[in-house]
């Protein structure tokens, strides 16, 4: 096996670097709209923050988040750049996969899958 | 005081803390829980889920910039990240099972011995002279930009390096931080990788360990909209500049400055803590 990078390689470290950087860049702007917003309907109330209470259920899943959105909450929109930022070290690992599995890597393909069913399992608990 | 002062608060606090954290290396993570738990009196578990969110803002994009520089061991990475976000998902659990003054206590020693950690002066050559027999097996040396050309290491003892991955996974699921400073510890010290590439494959692992837990914390609403979108906001831009600070004389004073500030919010986590002010 190649110890130098391949052509490649660097190409594969190039998108990788994009998808990371869009991914933040994107899950930045949609929280700091979403942030705009709350602050502008919640600005003057008092916020708790002392006590602990499970998230309201509203707000966990998918489809949850996207009703919020529609509906103009901030919060809402706060919790979908969340789960932009979330998703992209997902999206990394999914596209690490491909790189591996076009490199006819059967070991690392079979890692980087352990590592995003892992990563998969544990957000898709999360009620879709 | 408002929800509006409260996030200027915070954010500004955040922007602080992703600037000094970016300039030692220790990351924001560390210190926004501290911050936001004994300075403005957040329940733990929130202040953990802000942290975690930010966490996977800052590695994601310092990842993207080091990727660009070639310095990063995907192989390594993608390997290791095997036991991290198993480690994550495990401590992220744990959280609900440990009582909150002994994650209090736990994180306060995290904090000590992050501290010790990052003085230690940073080691120059020490790299495997050999391949480990697993290393060699998975082909995990690699070669990195050394002046002119690309310098080649040797990888070893990678199942003790997967072992300490483990717990460093754990920790960052049990406390909300990126544990970047030991994953730095496992690849330098114990499989003898040289210090550049692993700082930068560490930012590269960090995010996906604490993506690995963030779907437990999502579940159990450790993640507050209100309070993660300041700091995440805030810890980005503080990095974000962090990182483009010239190192002088005054950037190392301040670096010794945040290290002394870090023991001493280490130490009063573990009093708090054990004195159940937590």
């Amino acid at each position: 096996m190649a110890n130098a990078k391949s052509w490649n390689d660097e190409q594969l470290e190039v998108i990788l670097a994009k998808v990371l950087l869009s991914g933040v860049i994107t899950a930045a702007v949609v929280v700091l709209i979403g942030g705009i917003i709350y602050l502008f309907r919640h600005g003057g109330s008092v916020p708790d923050y002392r006590v602990f209470h499970g998230e309201s259920s509203v707000l966990n899943g998918i489809r949850g988040i996207l009703r919020e959105v529609a509906a103009g909450r901030g919060r809402g929109m706060i919790q979908l750049g969340l789960v932009v930022l979330i998703a992209t070290p997902v999206a990394r690992v999914a596209l690490s996969l491909v790189g591996f599995v076009r490199e006819r890597d059967r070991l690392f393909s079979v890692f980087t899958f352990i590592v995003l069913i892992t990563l998969v399992l544990s957000l898709a608990g999360w009620r879709f | 005081m408002s929800v509006f002062d409260f996030t200027a608060l915070v954010w500004f606090g955040s922007v602080v803390a992703g600037f000094l954290g970016a300039l030692t290396g220790l990351g924001g993570g560390v210190v926004i829980v501290p911050l936001l738990v004994l300075a403005l009196h957040v329940n733990i578990h929130y202040a953990m889920g802000a942290s975690l969110v930010s966490v996977i803002a800052t590695s994601s994009g310092a990842a993207a910039a080091y990727l660009k520089e070639g310095f990063s061991n995907i192989r390594v990475a993608m390997f290791l990240e095997m036991a991290t976000t198993w480690g994550a998902i495990l401590g992220a659990f744990l959280v609900a099972k440990v009582s909150t003054p002994s994650i209090g206590v736990i994180f306060g020693v995290v904090l000590l011995v992050s501290a010790y950690l990052s003085s230690r002066p940073r080691k120059r050559g020490g790299t495997a002279s050999q391949m480990g027999a697993v290393a060699q097996l998975l082909h995990l040396d690699g070669s990195f930009p050394d002046g002119a050309g690309m310098r080649h290491y040797n990888v070893r003892r990678v199942p003790l390096g997967f072992g300490m991955m483990f717990v460093a996974g754990t920790l960052s699921g049990l406390l909300g931080i990126g544990s970047g400073a030991f994953k730095v510890l496992a690849m330098d010290q114990a499989m003898g990788i040289p210090f550049k590439v692993s700082t930068t494959t560490s930012n590269f692992m960090i995010g996906v360990t604490a993506a690995a837990s963030a779907g437990v914390y999502l579940r159990h609403g450790y993640i507050e909209p209100g309070l993660a979108m300041p700091v995440m906001l805030g810890v980005l831009i503080g990095s974000f500049v962090g990182t483009r600070v010239l190192v002088t004389a005054q950037t190392n004073r301040l670096r010794l400055i945040f290290s002394l500030v870090i023991v001493a919010l280490g130490a009063e986590m573990v009093y708090n803590g054990l004195t159940g002010k937590l």
